[in-house]
C-alpha cells in the first residue's frame, strides 16, 4: 500500500514512517508542511494519506486545507486526518462530499497500533474511521432529540461503533456478540432513524453521520 | 430644514418657542438652588452646613442632569455626566464627611453651581427671545385695535421704531408686527440650540474631567483583567498540577516497575505496561481539554466565525449562526468574543429553557457586534448571578459593552458590542 505521510514533528513523524513500514506500507513521501504535501498528494496520488491538522507555515489547519484540496482535485483520494483534538465542524468538512475514504482520529489513537493500522487499512479501502470522541459528542448532543432517544442502550452501543466505521463483524467482536445479534440491532436502529440499510459499510456511516449532523 | 414643508417647519418654530418658556421654571429653582447652596457654604463651619451641602449639591445635580438630558432630546446636543463616579462610604459620620469631600472636589460641582447662576443670566434672554419675537408681533398686529385707547391712556404710543398716531400708522404696525412674529417661528430652533449649545458649554465634562473618568475607568477595567488573569493562571497551574503532571509521575513509576518485572515476570511487566499507555492516554485528554480552554484550537486555525459555528454544534441547543465579518479581529478582542458567546450558550441551555438560539456576528462601524437571541422563557437579569455580569466585566477590559433584553416570557437578547479593527482576510493555502 502507497502512503503519503504529513507531519512536521520529526520524532513523530519517523515513529509513524517505521509503525507503517513495519506493517507493509511502502512510504512514497513523508512531508512537513502543507503546500509539500498538496504537491505530493496530486503528484503520487497514493492508496490513503495520514495527515497531521496543524502544519507549518501556518500552524493552523494546514493539513486539513491542503487534504481537502486534494480531494477535489482528486476525487476519492483516501486520506486518514490526525489531530491533537477533535472538531466536529472539521469531521463534517470531511464527510461533505460523500465520497467516503475518509477518517479522523486523535493522535494518540496511534498508540493501539492494532485499531490504527485497521483504520488505515480501512480508509484505503474507501471506509471511514471517525474517532469514538467526535461520535460520543455527536451522540451526546443529540440524545434529547426524539428518534435517538428511542434506541436501547445496546442499540446505542451499536451505533457508536457503527458511526466509528466498524464493520459488523468487527462490532459483534467488540460487543462479544454474535454477528446475528449486531445486524438485528443495526436493522432496528436503522428503523428507528429511518436511514436506509444497506451493504455498504461506509455508505451506512454516512448515512448515519449525515442524519446525526442534520 | 431641507427637505422639510412649510407646515412642519411653522409648528417646529411653534414647539421651540414653548419649550424655551419651559426652560424657564427650572432656571428659577436653579436661582434658588444656587442661593441656598451659597448661604449653607458657610454654615459648614457650625455643623449644620454639613448635613444640607449634600442635599442641596444632589440637588443641583438632578437639576443639571435634567437639563443634560432634555437638551440632548429636544436638540440632539449630546451632553456627558462629568461627575467622579461614586466611591465606597463608610457608614456614620466619617461617611458623611467622605460623601462631602467627594462632592466639593469635583470641580463639576463647581460647574454645576456657576451654571445655576449664568444659566439665568444668560441663557434666560436666549430661551425666551424667539417667544419673545413672537409676542412682540401679535401685539404690533393688534395696533389697529389698541392704538387709540393707548394714545388715550397718555401713553407716547411707540410700537418699537414706529409711532403709532392714525390707522395708517397701525397697519403698517400690522405688517411690522407679521414680520416678528415670522422672525420669532424662524429662529425658534437655532435660539433652542443655542441654549443647549449654551448648557453643554458648563455643564459637560472638561476635557480633565473626560480624562480622569476614562482613567477611573482603565483602572477598574485594568485590575478586573489582571485579577481575572491571576485567577486563570492559577487554574491552569491547579489543572496541570493535578492532572498531566500528576500522570506523568505515575507513568513514570509504572515505567520503573515495568522495568524491574521485565525478568521476573513478563506478564505483570506487560500489563504495567498497557496501563502507562491508558494513563499517556489520558493524560493526553486532560491536557487537550486545557488547551481548548486556554485557546481553542480552531479558532486559532479558523477565527471567530467557524468558532462559533464549533460551540453551536456542541451546543444541546439548536444553534444558527450568522456571520457577517470580512477579516478578523485582533486575537485578544477575538478570544474574548469567543468565550463571551460560549458563556452565553451555556447560560440560555441551562436557565432559558429554551429550544432554539440565533447567533449573529456582524462588523458595522468600527465594532464587532454579537446578538445572542434565544426562544426560552426570559426573565433573565444582569444581578440574578447567571455570569451575565462576568461577562460585561471581561468585555468592559476591551471597552466592549453587554446589553441584555429579556421581558417575561421571552424572548432574550443579549447584545455585546467591542470596539475593533478587523485584519485583511487571511488568504487559505487553497
Amino acid at each position: 500500500m502507497r502512503v503519503v505521510l504529513a507531519e512536521d514533528l520529526a520524532l513523530l513523524r519517523d515513529g509513524l514512517v517505521r509503525l507503517l513500514e513495519a506493517h507493509g506500507c511502502d512510504i512514497v513521501a513523508a512531508v512537513d508542511n502543507g503546500p509539500e504535501l498538496l504537491k505530493a498528494l496530486v503528484e503520487h496520488k497514493p492508496d490513503v494519506a495520514v495527515v497531521d491538522v496543524r502544519l507549518p507555515p501556518t500552524f493552523t489547519d494546514e493539513g486539513l486545507q491542503a487534504a481537502l484540496e486534494a480531494r477535489r482535485r482528486v476525487p476519492g483520494l483516501p486520506v486518514l486526518v490526525l489531530s491533537q483534538y477533535v472538531e466536529q465542524l472539521y469531521a463534517r468538512e470531511l464527510l461533505a462530499d460523500g465520497s467516503g475514504g475518509v477518517g479522523y482520529l486523535l493522535k494518540d489513537r496511534v498508540f493501539d497500533t492494532g485499531q490504527f493500522v485497521e483504520a488505515v487499512n480501512r480508509v484505503a479501502a474507501g471506509g471511514t474511521a471517525m474517532d469514538p470522541e467526535v461520535i460520543s459528542k455527536l451522540l451526546a448532543h443529540n440524545t434529547q432529540k426524539a428518534p435517538l432517544a428511542q434506541l436501547t442502550e445496546r442499540e446505542r452501543e451499536v451505533l457508536e461503533l457503527m458511526a466509528q466505521g466498524r464493520s459488523n463483524a468487527a462490532i459483534a467482536k467488540q460487543l462479544f456478540v454474535s454477528e446475528g445479534a449486531v445486524s438485528k440491532h443495526t436493522t432496528s436502529i436503522f428503523g428507528k432513524l429511518g436511514v436506509h440499510a444497506s451493504d455498504d459499510d461506509n455508505r451506512r456511516v454516512l448515512a448515519v453521520l449525515a442524519y446525526l449532523n442534520a | 430644514m431641507n427637505g422639510k414643508g412649510i407646515g412642519a417647519r411653522i409648528r417646529a418654530g411653534g414647539v421651540d418657542a414653548v419649550r424655551g418658556l419651559a426652560l424657564v421654571p427650572s432656571m428659577v429653582l436653579g436661582l434658588v438652588l444656587f442661593c441656598l447652596t451659597v448661604t449653607f457654604l458657610p454654615l459648614m463651619i457650625i455643623g449644620i452646613g454639613v448635613l444640607v451641602v449634600p442635599v442641596l449639591v444632589s440637588a443641583t445635580r438632578g437639576l443639571a442632569n435634567h437639563a443634560r438630558r432634555r437638551s440632548e432630546a429636544w436638540t440632539g446636543v449630546r451632553i456627558a455626566e462629568p461627575y467622579r463616579p461614586r466611591p465606597h462610604f463608610d457608614s456614620g459620620i466619617p461617611g458623611v464627611v467622605q460623601r462631602l469631600r467627594w462632592m466639593l472636589t469635583d470641580p463639576a460641582t463647581w460647574r454645576d453651581l456657576l451654571w445655576t447662576l449664568a444659566d439665568l443670566a444668560v441663557g434666560l434672554a436666549l430661551a425666551i427671545m424667539a417667544l419673545g419675537f413672537i409676542a412682540e408681533g401679535v401685539f404690533g398686529m393688534l395696533q389697529p385695535f389698541l392704538w387709540k385707547p393707548i394714545t388715550e391712556a397718555g401713553d407716547s404710543g411707540w410700537y418699537t421704531f414706529l409711532k403709532v398716531d392714525s390707522d395708517s400708522r397701525a397697519v403698517m404696525a400690522v405688517f411690522l408686527g407679521m414680520a416678528y412674529v415670522v422672525v420669532g417661528f424662524a429662529i425658534a430652533p437655532a435660539m433652542l440650540k443655542a441654549h443647549a449649545l449654551f448648557t453643554r458649554s458648563l455643564l459637560a465634562p472638561t476635557k480633565k474631567a473626560e480624562m480622569l473618568l476614562r482613567v477611573a475607568h482603565l483602572t477598574d477595567t485594568r485590575s478586573a483583567a489582571v485579577d481575572a488573569s491571576a485567577a486563570e493562571l492559577r487554574r491552569i497551574e491547579r489543572d496541570l498540577h493535578d492532572g498531566a503532571q500528576a500522570r506523568l509521575v505515575a507513568m513514570g513509576m509504572n515505567l520503573g516497575a515495568a522495568e524491574s518485572l521485565m525478568e521476573s515476570n513478563p506478564e505483570a511487566a506487560r500489563q504495567l505496561l498497557s496501563e502507562t499507555r491508558e494513563a499517556s492516554a489520558k493524560a493526553l485528554h486532560e491536557l487537550r481539554d486545557l488547551v481548548r480552554g486556554i485557546h481553542p484550537p480552531v479558532l486559532a486555525d479558523r477565527g471567530l466565525g467557524d468558532a462559533v459555528r464549533a460551540i453551536a454544534l456542541e451546543s444541546p441547543l439548536n444553534v444558527e449562526v450568522t456571520v457577517a465579518l470580512s477579516g478578523r479581529p485582533p486575537a485578544p478582542v477575538e478570544s474574548a468574543a469567543y468565550f463571551a458567546v460560549m458563556e452565553v450558550l451555556t447560560n440560555a441551555a441551562k436557565h432559558s429553557g429554551a429550544r432554539n438560539v440565533w447567533v449573529d456576528l456582524r462588523y458595522r462601524a468600527g465594532r464587532l457586534h454579537i446578538d445572542v437571541i434565544d426562544d426560552g422563557r426570559g426573565g433573565a437579569s444582569l444581578n440574578k448571578g447567571t455570569g451575565l455580569r462576568g461577562i460585561e466585566r471581561r468585555l468592559g477590559t476591551f471597552d466592549g459593552t453587554l446589553a441584555l433584553d429579556s421581558p417575561e416570557g421571552g424572548p432574550t437578547t443579549v447584545t455585546m458590542e467591542l470596539p475593533c479593527e478587523l485584519s485583511s482576510p487571511k488568504t487559505s493555502p487553497s
